[in-house]
């Protein structure tokens, strides 16, 4: 059975869950905004979604916004301050280490006008608040910082950021908490932001749902237009099933997360200390202010996705540091961001643990990383020499070049 | 897996047969990302799609790797040279030295542990007497071995070809009966990474090509026009001009240096002897066991492009990488820069690239 160690990319929906959502799609399939019994029904079990998401966050029911998942409730939360405020100011303050849903998000709206600014990281992939701060302005209309990052797994200081975005009047905040929420406490009585973006598969939810919180009073303008669904700030039939099943995981995740990131921690030092003994390995992100489930490395002298390959078919299931498939060689933003060069983005590595992750699993996957990264070190090695004569040589002399490194 | 029917078919050959089958397909130009509408092209993400469709359907391991600087080295760079120096490229042939049966083949087998790498090529791998040869497909009408003769031993004894003994229609038919989802999709004609079947346009976009016109000479050495840059000619192609000369005319020579483009009669283009270098043979050494011939000198039929019909002649040997060719019957358009394979039968024995042919005994 493989070991899978990717639950930063997505997780396996927990059973109770499921049994949450049953219901919905099946005999209380009704639509929520109908006025009739089935619609009623259908439309209880969304408010009761609204009751029990807001109580994990520490807000109120109103204040949630179901959508179809992290992806769409951080382009709400980017584009629908950016345009709400537009008459305000243009200014838009994030960081270089965002999820391309935020950071994509931007660079379209830079394209309408808006003025773009991206707050540098330090090594360890973390945000300076002053240096937030100091890039917000009187035009700024909107300040966006992950609460945890995706491929290193380093958490910002958003409470600092607030503090200091709060002196400045009109301007809206908001943090993308999708891999922070199986494993943070949030409380957003206590974290000061104005929109917090969730996802309900990386909590052992189903996929296609997330929640974007709208702090009460807060204005954005809806992104997608065509009924009164979420108080006209998502319109669109309402994912009851979906909103049902996230409801009871992240329930379940807030009721069990002391317990589970213990494990969990424990787990992946146990893992990353064994993994750090191996040649060439670097530890990346913070070494304290991190997530508890996400253990990454940069490892010299290898490919990260030559390594996921090896791997994978040695059944260990991890990842480069996204869940990015089209084979493109282009190095991690978020390492770059960090200050590592191309040459030792490209060994990047992301171990992602979960819930359900066994200490056996991690005692076996530990064995299987070292030796397959000693092997692709040298294999890789090998395979340099083989890298092709220049442009120069004719297909003739190509040949002796590839068939010498093969022997 | 290039998403087409023939490499489906055989990774569902190697999977059936027993063997643990790890589907690839290579990622070889960032063409790959931008232009989603070029469904023909086997480097678009439509085709990795495909492939990975077929991939699931067999339940094999699928994995897109990249190896888009080795084929930009190995494959594109001279084809896009060869044109600029008014050469023709045979980019295929390179794919398969420089990509499929090197880097792939090399990463295969370093990386990943695997035994062989099998494609969907058209030809057959047979071993006797302590080497392994190469063969022609046995469909005559597909037959892929032209592009493989720069395979060597070391990479026939890890190359698989499980369709070499198939038709077309078989393939076809066997895509059908395992129902894979690439049974029906019409075969690819075009160079992979010409998307809009016009070289000039990676000229122009790769290599900042400039098309300058140049003088237009007919045989006689009379300008008979004007041509509108070197490097978007190749030799054997027919001018529209030849209606005012009264009979056809064919680009003969391309001197790109001068930027002059040089017109001949069908006849004039006829050639029996031409040279070529960069020989490489299939057996590690020419053929010396051959009627007549010696490790210097031995006859065989020389094929200078796909589809071509191969014919019979001469080969000697001038130095450690070129040999002249003459043939017993002239062969047509006999471009610099195209492979000339020598085979004997069904044997592929090697090949070369030719580099000039002699005007003068033509």
């Amino acid at each position: 059975m493989p070991i899978y160690l990717d639950h930063a990319a997505t997780t396996p929906l927990r059973r109770e869950a499921l049994e949450a959502m049953l219901p919905y799609l099946t005999e209380d399939f009704g639509n929520a905004s109908s006025g009739h019994g089935f619609g009623r029904r259908a439309r209880a079990g969304l408010d009761e979604a609204h009751e029990k998401v807001a109580a994990a966050l520490g807000a109120t029911p109103r204040e949630i916004v179901f959508t179809s998942g992290g992806t769409e409730a951080n382009n709400l939360a980017v584009k629908g301050a950016a345009w709400a405020g537009k008459a305000r100011g243009h200014r838009i303050v994030t960081t270089t280490v965002e999820h391309h849903s935020v950071g994509h998000t931007v660079r379209y709206l830079e394209k309408f006008g808006f003025e773009i600014v991206e707050v540098p990281v330090d090594r360890y992939g973390r945000v300076d608040p002053d240096e937030v701060e100091a890039a917000t302005t009187s035009r700024t209309v909107l300040v966006s910082v992950m609460l945890a990052n995706n491929e290193v797994g380093t958490i910002q200081p958003i409470a600092e950021i607030a503090a200091r975005i709060r002196r400045h009047k009109g301007v809206l905040l908001h943090t993308d908490a999708v891999q922070a929420a199986p494993h943070l406490a949030i409380d957003l009585r206590e974290l000061d932001v104005d929109l917090l973006t969730i996802a309900a598969h990386k909590f052992e939810g189903p996929k296609g749902v997330g929640a974007l919180y709208v702090r009460h009073g807060t204005n954005i303008l809806a992104q997608q237009h065509g009924g009164a669904q979420e108080r006209y700030r998502r319109a669109g039939t309402e994912n009851v099933a979906g909103a049902m099943g996230m409801a009871r995981a992240l329930e379940l995740a807030a009721a069990e997360r002391a317990e589970t990131a213990n494990r969990v921690r424990e787990l992946r030092d146990s893992l990353a200390a064994a993994i750090s003994t191996a040649d060439g390995v670097q530890a990346t992100g913070h070494p304290t202010e991190r997530l508890p489930s996400i253990a990454s490395f940069v490892v010299a002298g290898v490919s990260g996705s030559a390594v996921t390959v090896a791997l994978d078919l040695a059944g260990v299931a991890c990842s480069t540091g996204s869940a990015c498939v089209s084979g493109s060689t282009e190095v991690s933003h978020v390492l770059s961001a960090m200050g590592y060069p191309a040459e030792e983005g490209r060994g990047a590595l992301r171990f992602s643990l979960g819930r359900a992750t066994t200490t056996a699993e991690i005692s076996e996957a530990a064995q299987v990383v070292i030796r397959t990264l000693a092997h692709q070190r040298e294999a890789a090695a090998e395979v340099g020499l083989q890298r092709v004569a220049p442009a120069a040589k004719a297909p003739g002399s190509d040949q002796s070049v590839a068939e010498a490194s093969l022997g | 897996m290039s998403g087409g029917v023939d490499s489906s078919v055989a990774a569902a050959l190697i999977k059936s047969a027993g063997d643990e089958a790890i589907g690839v397909w290579m990622r070889l130009s960032d063409v790959s990302d931008s232009h989603s509408e070029l469904e023909r092209s086997c480097c678009s993400l439509d085709a990795a799609e495909d492939a990975r469709r077929v991939a699931s359907q067999l339940d094999i391991p699928f994995y897109i790797l990249n190896l888009e600087r080795e084929f930009d080295e190995g494959v594109l760079q001279p084809f896009m040279r060869a044109y600029l120096e008014g050469r023709t490229p045979s980019p295929c042939v390179d794919c398969n030295t420089v990509v499929k049966f090197g880097a792939l083949l090399g990463r295969a087998r370093l990386m990943y542990e695997c035994d062989a790498v099998a494609t969907g090529h058209y030809a057959r791998i047979g071993h006797d007497g302590g080497r392994y040869r190469l063969f022609r497909g046995l469909d005559q009408a597909k037959d892929q071995s032209y592009f493989l003769y720069g395979l060597g031993q070391e990479q026939l004894a890890h190359v698989r070809f499980p369709l070499g003994e198939m038709s077309k229609p078989q393939v076809r038919a066997a895509a059908r009966a395992m129902g894979l989802a690439t049974a029906d999709k019409r075969d690819s004609q075009e160079i992979c990474f010409v998307p809009r079947g016009d070289y000039r346009d990676v000229l122009r976009e790769r290599a900042g090509w400039r098309a300058e016109p140049g003088p237009l000479l007919d045989v006689d050495g009379q300008l008979v026009g004007e041509h509108f840059g070197a490097a978007g000619y190749t030799v054997g192609q027919r001018q529209g001009i030849g209606v005012a000369l009264g009979e056809p005319r064919y680009v003969w020579t391309i001197d790109a240096d001068a930027n002059v483009i040089k017109l001949g009669r069908r006849q004039d283009l006829e050639t029996r002897t031409f040279e070529v270098e960069e020989t490489h043979f299939v057996s590690g050494e020419p053929p010396a066991d051959a009627p007549g011939g010696s490790s210097e000198a031995f006859r065989a039929e020389i094929q200078i492009r796909h589809r071509g019909k191969p014919a019979s002649g001469m080969l000697r040997q001038l130095d450690s990488s070129r040999w002249a060719i003459e043939t017993d019957e002239p062969v047509w358009a006999a471009a610099p820069g195209q492979a000339a394979v020598f085979y004997r039968g069904d044997v592929v024995l090697g090949g070369g690239r030719i580099v000039r042919s002699d005007e003068s005994v033509g």
